[in-house]
């Protein structure tokens, strides 16, 4: 059972790899996006600093959000997931893997770059080293929930935008959580209670998500 | 043993068959006829698992194959329409990360030697990508001569194939029938296995 689990995620790590440019238009996407709202709305400290958990949190869920209808689609396409179906190990499983997967890909690659993009918006280093702490405990709960939507809106015409209606609402918990913990530290407050909640939505995603993404795997293969 | 009792199939609101039933033994073959659009894959995918039937029940070993779903599936081979192969991993790594990810823990040499057999070990290397329709169809067929199955379900197994690669897939299915394995076939091609039951379902309106 292991061992199917570490083939699911090796495999799509190798995928991931031998398809780099995927990878990097989440970045660039991430960065760009981020960028922006410092170029047009002034140079101002302040300012930027009191917005910067909100948008960079947004930023980053956005950017998660660009890649999930690639999370199962090629493989729908191809007919792996047929097979992964029809695995003797359960389907909630290998799903994880393929999720975790994603994260590694998508997720922790923004994660590491993110105390970069603070800079830009004058973020103080304590509250940097929050926006690093939430951004890792929330986004695992962004791939999780968003593999339900890429899973429900498989093999449907304009998944991509579909996704997004579905997930976005979902991830609202996250968001509030995750630009809370760091505009806490911001406000010299402690951040524990934001980063908890956020650490609990991620964990309770973790045993919840997999199997919904289950049965709407099985639903989209009918 | 795999036992079919009054399958029905309705996709949108036409009905594609109706009281399907069949019992395949140990070393039993069973073709599924039919023309184009009468079912076979929809019957296929049903006796797999992955399209729930209108009416009826699937048993394997007596159990419904939801109950029985891990020996079941650990004893199935299902090869459809779709190949599964990834286009950016070569021959070598579909077959063996696929029979990984499905719990079937394969050495490479093992691997290279089931694609010798169906003669493609040339192309082990190459990405599927630029195999030909064919090629592709081989390195998806080459996961038979890996399986430790007893139920193989094969949607147009010779589709797509040579002379030389449909002679070969038919004398391995022969082996596995004679070794007490089953096997499901749809075809179009008139190829002769040998068996020591051969059962042959019909669809048709």
């Amino acid at each position: 059972m292991n061992g199917a689990w570490m083939t699911v995620l090796r495999r799509d790590l190798l995928l991931a790899f031998r398809r780099r440019s995927d990878v990097a238009t989440t970045l660039f996407f991430f960065l760009i996006v981020s960028s922006l709202f410092p170029l047009g709305i002034g140079p101002e400290p302040a300012v930027l600093s009191s917005i910067a958990p909100g948008v960079l949190w947004v930023a980053a869920l956005l950017a998660g959000m660009l890649s999930l209808t690639r999370l199962f689609a090629a493989d729908f396409a191809d007919g792996s997931l047929e097979q992964m179906l029809l695995a003797p190990q359960p389907l909630t499983l290998l799903v994880t893997a393929k999720v975790l997967a994603h994260w590694l890909v998508c997720g922790l690659p923004v994660v590491l770059l993110a105390p970069l993009i603070g800079l830009q918006y004058a973020l103080p280093n304590d509250a940097l080293f929050v926006l690093i702490i939430s951004l890792l405990l929330g986004t695992p709960a962004l791939s999780l929930i968003g593999a339900i939507g890429a899973a429900l809106t498989l093999g449907v015409r304009g998944s991509g935008l579909l996704v997004a209606l579905l997930v976005l609402p979902l991830y609202i918990p996250v968001l509030i959580f995750g630009a809370g913990a760091v505009a806490a530290s911001q406000h010299g407050m402690s951040a524990q209670a934001h980063l908890s909640l956020l650490a609990a939505c991620s964990l309770l995603s973790l045993v919840l998500a997999p199997l919904a993404t289950a049965a709407a795997l099985r639903i989209s293969v009918e | 043993m795999l036992t079919v009792d009054g399958l029905a199939c309705l996709r949108g609101d036409r009905l594609l068959f109706k009281n399907v039933g069949f019992e395949l033994k140990a070393g039993g073959l069973l073709y599924v006829l039919g023309e184009n659009g009468s079912g076979k894959s929809s019957l296929l995918r049903m006796l797999c698992g992955l399209l729930m039937p209108e009416k009826g029940t699937v048993f394997w070993n007596k159990q419904t194959i939801k109950k029985e779903s891990e020996s079941f599936l650990s004893n199935l081979t299902y090869i459809g329409h779709l190949n599964g192969l990834k286009d950016d991993l070569t021959a070598l790594e579909n077959l063996t990360m696929g029979a990984r990810a499905a719990g079937n823990d394969v050495s490479e040499d093992k691997a290279l030697a089931a694609l010798a057999a169906i003669g493609i070990e040339r192309c082990a290397n190459l990405p599927a990508r630029v195999l030909s329709q064919g090629q592709k169809r081989r390195v998806t067929l080459a996961k038979l001569w890996l399986a430790e199955g007893k139920l193989w379900i094969l949607d147009e197994p010779f589709a797509a194939l040579d002379i030389a690669s449909v002679s070969k897939l038919a004398a391995k299915l022969a082996e596995h029938l004679s070794s007490g394995g089953m096997a499901i076939l749809t075809t179009h091609q008139d190829v002769t296995i040998h068996a020591q039951s051969v059962q042959t379902l019909r669809l048709s309106e």
